[in-house]
């Protein structure tokens, strides 16, 4: 698209048209979006135009992109799924819709996501689910599973979502593309409507690594409105070239019985290529990732519990009338909450309540000592770490209603690069009976040169992903 | 350590939660699900372990004293549901 573009065989409005035109066609099956932005999209387009014939170029002029709707845009609704934020219009951008507006990228839409990120299945959308675009009676993952399904079924070749427990890399893998969260600290979380502060991160989803870079390099670096930021160097040349001959090892802890066997078979394929290839691949024990669903299921509803206390129908949202504003509140909270941000957020109360505060919160953050501590170890003498990066291929719709425990053990392999903190990405590994299979690979806090590096040797020995029966 | 119907009425009380009869019932068994898979945590031995609150170092960021803009008054209010003088309108808060 870049060279079309910029050879003036493309218009940035006829690209702009084509993706609408497909997303109006696809979407009433798929349903990644939660609001298409026709108009914005086609002015965002003639302006990026004007800048291409100008002379001027970078690698998002002129192309589309989706957001997951958790982030602001000033005056386009932002729902996060919900009905507690159904209408609202934001005073304001994010800063990633800033930068990408900066860059000349064409916003298409924002797409749907388990309410307030808090999900591994896009279910817990507060309006409706998305479909994998793979098979529509399956689930595209969670909780960015608009914005992946969007980028699977060719609506968007590029999105972004946002991962607190695996929430773009999961449905990466389950919808077949390439999705990537960040170092804690890279990219600026001004906007994004916040669901557990320590370990939110705003990351890309593309068809292939090199867009995928592109999309990380145009969103990432210091932001004064964001203090968590860290100015960490970059090499951008690094990035881009394909790694030598890197040193990888393979926890025993994600290659047992707590992942599916044919997702299994395919991360032994692709060790076996990787292998062939050059890498040095060996397997490692890190035992506390087997303590990172329970640590993650204190730590993030306990931040949410917090995050979400804003929403009380004072200042903006839905607004139920009550004779007091504590009784209003908690009508408004009652009724604008789904299932699961209620449960979140009883977790999250509960376990730093008076009593409990020490048997649980104060034990999660040393068991998120010992995890980093760990996995730091692991990097003095590895390049990454290679991991299945869901336990198993795309689940049907409504599987796991009633079990509150079977989803959460979905983000079992995707958990520990949040706590951590650690840049990680997923790459399509292949395909078990017609559903991808994501590969992930995670490296040292702001060593994102190596992982994207790294990920450019996979990709090119695992094979370029297919497109869905969908769209071909 | 389990979780009761007291106590789940006592932690949607602290978030401002009304839930309905038939959300208690159904909620109090799965948080007691969660709370029983946080039992191999509780068995780690962590003493010495210092507590991570934040995945990488984070310190304070400071900037010169200068007046900035933020968003208007007008902006502020835009999403209100009910507004007065430029005030958020709410029903009434002493009881």
């Amino acid at each position: 698209m870049r060279e079309l573009l910029d050879a003036k065989k493309v218009s940035a409005q006829e690209l702009a048209k084509a993706h609408l035109e497909r997303i109006h066609r696809l979407d009433p099956t798929v349903r990644a979006f939660l609001k298409v932005c026709d108009e914005i999209a086609l002015k965002q387009a003639g302006a990026a135009q004007e800048r291409i014939m100008q002379g001027e170029t970078n690698p998002l002029l002129g192309i589309p992109f989706a957001l997951k709707d958790n982030m602001v845009t000033q005056g386009i609704e932002t729902t996060c799924a919900s009905k507690i934020l159904e209408g609202w219009k934001p005073p304001y951008d994010s800063t990633v819709a800033l930068r990408l507006a900066q860059h000349g990228a064409v916003l298409l839409g924002k797409t749907n996501l388990d309410e307030f990120a808090m999900g591994s299945s896009t279910e817990f959308s507060g309006f409706f689910p998305t479909r994998n675009p793979w098979d529509l009676a399956r689930v595209p993952g969670g909780s960015s599973g608009g914005s992946a399904a969007a980028v699977a079924a060719g609506m968007a070749p590029i999105a972004f979502g946002s991962d607190t427990g695996g929430s773009v890399r999961q449905p990466a893998a389950l919808c077949g593309v390439v999705g990537m969260k960040p170092t804690y600290g890279r990219v600026s979380r001004f906007g994004l409507i916040a669901f557990s502060s320590s370990l939110d991160q705003i990351g890309p989803f593309a068809r292939n690594v090199r867009d995928a870079i592109w999309a990380y390099e145009a969103s990432a670096g210091v932001d004064p409105n964001d203090s968590t930021m860290q100015d960490a160097p970059y090499d951008s040349q690094i990035a881009h070239r394909p790694a030598k001959a890197p040193k990888i090892g393979v926890p025993e802890q994600v290659m047992n019985e707590k992942i599916q066997p044919e997702v299994r078979a395919l991360m032994q394929n692709a060790i076996k290529s990787l292998s062939d290839a050059g890498a040095v691949i060996e397997q490692v024990s890190l035992p506390m990732i087997e303590h990172g669903v329970s640590t993650y299921y204190i730590i993030a509803p306990a931040e949410a519990s917090s995050n979400l206390a804003r929403y009380d129908g004072v200042r903006y949202g839905l607004r139920i009338e009550a004779e007091s504003a504590s009784e209003m509140m908690r009508r408004v909270r009652e009724a604008g909450f789904g299932k699961e941000v209620k449960e979140r957020i009883i977790i999250g109360t509960y376990v730093l309540s008076s009593g409990y505060y020490d048997a649980f919160y104060t034990k999660a953050h040393k068991a998120r000592t010992l995890m980093k501590t760990q996995f730091r170890e692991m990097f003095s003498r590895y390049d990454a770490l290679l991991l299945p990066t869901s336990p198993t291929t795309a689940f049907k719709i409504g599987e796991f209603a009633g079990d509150p425990m079977a989803l959460k053990i979905a983000d079992y392999c995707t958990i520990p690069a949040n706590l951590g903190g650690f840049p990680a990405i997923s790459i399509n590994a292949g395909y078990s009976g017609g559903l991808p299979v994501g590969l992930q690979l995670v490296c040292d806090s702001f060593c994102e040169q190596t992982l994207f590096s790294i990920a450019l040797l996979a990709e090119s020995v695992l094979g370029a992903p297919k497109m869905p029966e969908l769209v071909t | 350590m389990s979780f009761t119907l007291e106590d789940l009425k006592t932690v949607s009380n602290l978030a401002r939660l009304d839930l309905s009869d038939e959300e208690l019932a159904q909620m109090v068994g799965n948080l007691n699900k969660v709370l029983e898979s946080f039992r191999g945590l509780q068995q780690l031995d962590l003493s010495g372990i210092e507590i991570t609150a934040h995945s990488v170092d984070t310190h304070s960021v400071w900037r010169e004293d200068e007046p900035r803009n933020g968003l208007s008054r007008a902006e502020a209010l835009s999403a209100a549901p009910a507004s007065h003088a430029g005030l958020f309108l709410v029903p009434r808060i002493i009881e």
